[in-house]
């Protein structure tokens, strides 16, 4: 498959979108690894699910909307979609971890809730 | 205004099924406008089936503000928890839980909240408890938990409450 033939400026603006969204996504897989623990590592993949993507479909919209001709912001509903969605999971499993860690006994979560911080 | 209601139960809803398909498909034919109306108030009437419980939507100044803050935000904690991850070992053991009371008590309201706390990285909702009205999150960089308390209630949830309640 042949690269698309896009001007030179657009071309230097879709890729400096597409790789800055591939780093901050290469970050947050990095972080999965880094972070010391379970509840540590479930801020990781966030940085993929907003920024990174959010990056990527930036440089998709600036790509298509100039090899068509015309204005192309459907990547938004890609956002939308992945913003709504990835909080389900990532909630689930931080509840789901708490309760196994509470129920073996485990350390990593605390025996109690922590008192509600007051101003 | 009450015999639209009868027929068209959630004109928002509506409006914004219509305009995701029009996005999706990509065309603004009549065709394709007739479709997703009648995909929309499909969409509509099935809401009713599900009976959510009520809620409403004000000021789309707060609106936006919110949503301008969010946006900020985003940006700025994923760059600080980029910089927590290649960071030295010290800086990634400050992690721990934490709770607060919150007076936004929206159904609706704490939808938001939660998408806004586990979209920007470095926040992490865990448990809310209806009956105590209190919200235990999970955070990464967890050096003085007033601040994260003030950040919410400040940034959010007075704006939250504003809009939803």
């Amino acid at each position: 498959m042949s690269a698309p033939d896009l001007p030179l400026w657009a071309a230097i603006l879709v890729s400096f979108f597409l790789v800055a969204g591939a780093l901050v996504t290469l970050l947050g897989s990095i972080g999965l690894w880094r972070l010391p623990d379970f509840y540590a590592r479930l801020h990781a993949p966030s940085l993929g699910a907003t920024l990174g993507t959010g990056l990527i479909l930036v440089a998709s919209m600036i790509c298509f909307s100039v090899l068509q001709g015309r204005p192309l912001v459907h990547e938004v509903l890609i956002g939308l979609f992945v913003t709504i969605t990835t909080p389900v999971t990532l909630m689930l499993l931080a509840s789901a971890s708490l309760y196994r860690d509470r129920v073996e006994g485990n350390d990593a979560a605390p025996k109690k809730d922590p008192p509600p911080t007051e101003l | 205004m009450t015999r639209l209601k009868r027929v068209l139960p959630y004109p928002l809803l509506f409006l914004a099924l219509l305009g995701m398909w029009l996005l999706m498909t990509q065309s603004l034919s009549a065709g394709q406008i007739l479709l997703g109306a009648v995909i929309a108030f499909g969409g509509c009437w099935t809401m009713v089936a599900l009976d959510p419980p009520a809620g409403r939507l004000r000021r789309p100044g707060a609106m936006a503000r919110l949503a301008g803050r969010v946006f900020l935000d985003v940006f700025r904690s994923n760059l600080a928890v980029g910089s927590i991850i290649l960071g030295s070992e010290d800086r990634r053991t400050h992690a721990g839980f934490m709770s607060l009371r919150l007076d936004l008590t929206s159904p609706y309201g704490l939808a938001v909240l939660a998408i806004i706390l586990t979209c920007t990285p470095g926040t992490q909702w865990v448990r809310y408890d209806p009956s105590r009205r209190v919200l235990m999150l999970h955070v990464l960089d967890l050096v003085d938990d007033r601040h994260w308390v003030r950040t919410i209630k400040e940034r959010y949830e007075s704006l939250l409450m504003e809009i939803f309640e």
